[in-house]
């Protein structure tokens, strides 16, 4: 049994169906890529998952079907999901964009944890008492990450995370993302446009067309394949 | 010298009411980001049933406590019935229905309690106080004073020192990214209003008692110089709701005493004041420039 599974799931806003029947699974302790060109559904696929659309078919997490889930109980179930724009609020600090990431736990480590991830990226901790949108994008997509790590989840849903990123930038948050994922087994679910950088960190691969999935297969082999590169992924 | 202190603590007086309520609006404005034309209409209804358990032998400071609690519920009964199924729409789709409040509970206000004025028995001591120069300080001022800042250091600290506090300012922030955290927006934004309904509450109750009869016009000249203060304040700081809320006080109370060509046309005076801080400073005078990147 997988973490995440999606089985033909259908989906939209109002009456335009975006998503035509996705089958998607992520494993326990791996890294799933979603790609494909804008307006093939990958956000609307994180969206599903996290009980932003309406949908039919299942998606079931654990084992247990969350579908018609708002997103408040999903997010309680232990999956965080970073949207694009990257979610942050502009209005409180640093520190307390952290501390809304752990609004919902109820153990003692929250201190700690803000620690470690001032310790991974310092950035953050220089800038704890300033006001969070006054911070550069990259500054804010790391934010963005340690936000959603505050709440310890089970399944990290990404999208996007290089948008409006400096390649250096992006090359750094993929660094941390395949750390987080070798060290502490955290399941990820990344959907990107940059598909070299996340098929590096990737186990697993889907090639999004249309609201289908055209092609899926393992990562490396997405990667290496001249025919799927040319056709769906532009490089 | 004596004339004009004594202007001062007037305009003080007053300013603290229009801080009060201003407050209330601005704590809706930050967590729903609509401006509620039905706050000063809320604080009368709350004030005539603080007046009406007054009436039943209540003591007056429990009969506002009380009215403070109802107000609360009834804010967040009308956030629920009225307020969240605009959720979606135009902004502009909810400032009409509290427009729409505003006329209904003037009207149940008037159909309910009458149209005859009432008398408010008020929570603090009277007489006055005397100060340096000869000039003298009520003692309800000073009771509403230390009601205010003890009102805004509350708010202050429930804003910015507890859990609830900042879910309410993560929701204010950005209400799609609250929730993906797990916060529920919904109850966040229906408690905003349940909160501001009881300071209103508050306000009106006590401001009744410094009129020698209150009719259901209580809280239609008091908006105007409660959005006043508001804009003044940026809406988006406490403490600009209400240092704002004590200038346009003032500046009302010296222009009745010194300007004698605006006489009876002072509310051009708050008036006046919002236009000329927006010319000059668009976020008011402690209002956040909004940053944003992308």
């Amino acid at each position: 049994m997988s973490l995440l599974e999606l089985d033909e799931v259908v989906g939209g806003y109002g009456q335009v169906q975006v998503l035509h029947g996705i089958d998607l699974a992520v494993d326990e302790g791996n890294v799933a890529v979603v790609l494909g060109a804008n307006g093939a559904g990958k956000t609307t696929t994180l969206r599903a998952i996290s009980g932003q659309v309406h949908v039919t078919g299942d998606i079931r997490f654990a084992g247990t079907s969350i579908v018609g889930k708002s997103p408040e109980a999903v997010s309680q179930l232990g999956i965080a999901h970073v949207p694009q724009g990257r979610g942050t609020f502009g209005e409180l600090t640093v520190e307390e964009n952290l501390r809304v990431g752990a609004i919902n736990r109820r153990d003692n480590d929250i201190q700690r944890d803000l620690d470690r991830w001032y310790g991974v990226f310092p950035r953050l901790g220089e800038r704890r008492t300033q006001e969070a949108g006054s911070m550069s994008g990259g500054e804010q997509q790391m934010l963005a990450l340690a936000r959603a790590m505050m709440a310890r989840p089970r399944l990290l849903l990404l999208d996007e995370p290089s948008l409006g990123l400096a390649p250096l930038v992006t090359r750094e948050l993929f660094a941390r993302l395949g750390d987080l994922n070798r060290n502490e087994g955290l399941s990820i679910l990344v959907v990107e446009q940059n598909a070299n950088l996340a098929l590096d960190i990737g186990h697993w691969g889907y090639v999004l067309e249309t609201g289908n999935i055209a092609v899926e297969g393992p990562a490396e082999q997405l990667h290496d394949d001249e025919a799927v590169r040319k056709a769906y992924l532009g490089f | 010298m004596q004339l004009f202190i004594e202007q001062v603590l007037n305009g003080i007086g007053n300013g603290v009411v229009y801080g009060s309520v201003a407050l209330a609006l601005v704590l809706i404005f930050r967590t729903t980001g609509v401006l509620n034309f039905a706050q000063g209409e809320m604080a009368l209804f709350s004030t005539y049933i603080s007046w009406k358990l007054t009436e039943t032998g209540l003591p007056v400071v429990g009969a506002i406590v009380i009215s403070m609690l109802i107000a609360f519920v009834a804010g967040g009964v009308l956030q629920f019935t009225l307020i969240r199924p605009m959720e979606g729409r135009s902004q502009l789709n909810v400032v009409i229905v509290t427009l729409g409040l505003f006329l209904a509970i003037n009207s149940l206000a008037q159909l309910f309690f009458g149209t005859d004025p009432q008398l408010m028995p008020s929570a603090f001591p009277s007489g006055g106080v005397d100060l340096f120069g000869g000039a003298r300080i009520q003692k309800d001022t000073i009771g509403l004073i230390v009601v205010l800042l003890v009102e805004c250091l509350a708010l202050w600290v429930l804003l910015n020192k507890t859990k609830l506090g900042l879910k309410l300012r993560a929701v204010a922030a950005d209400p799609v990214s609250a929730r993906l955290h797990g916060i529920r927006a919904g109850w966040m934004l229906m408690f905003g209003w349940a909160l501001a309904a009881m300071i209103g509450a508050l306000a009106g109750s006590l401001v009744a008692a410094e009129r020698t009869g209150f009719d259901a016009t209580l809280m239609q000249i008091i908006l105007v110089y409660a959005l006043a203060a508001a804009a003044l304040g940026g809406f988006d700081s406490i403490w600009g709701a209400v240092i704002c809320g004590l200038i346009v006080g003032i500046a009302d109370a010296l222009t009745i005493q010194y300007v004698d060509a605006l006489d009876g046309i002072e509310v051009v005076v708050p008036l006046g004041l919002i236009l000329v801080v927006l010319i000059v400073s668009p976020n008011g005078l402690f209002g956040k420039r909004t940053v944003e990147r992308v």
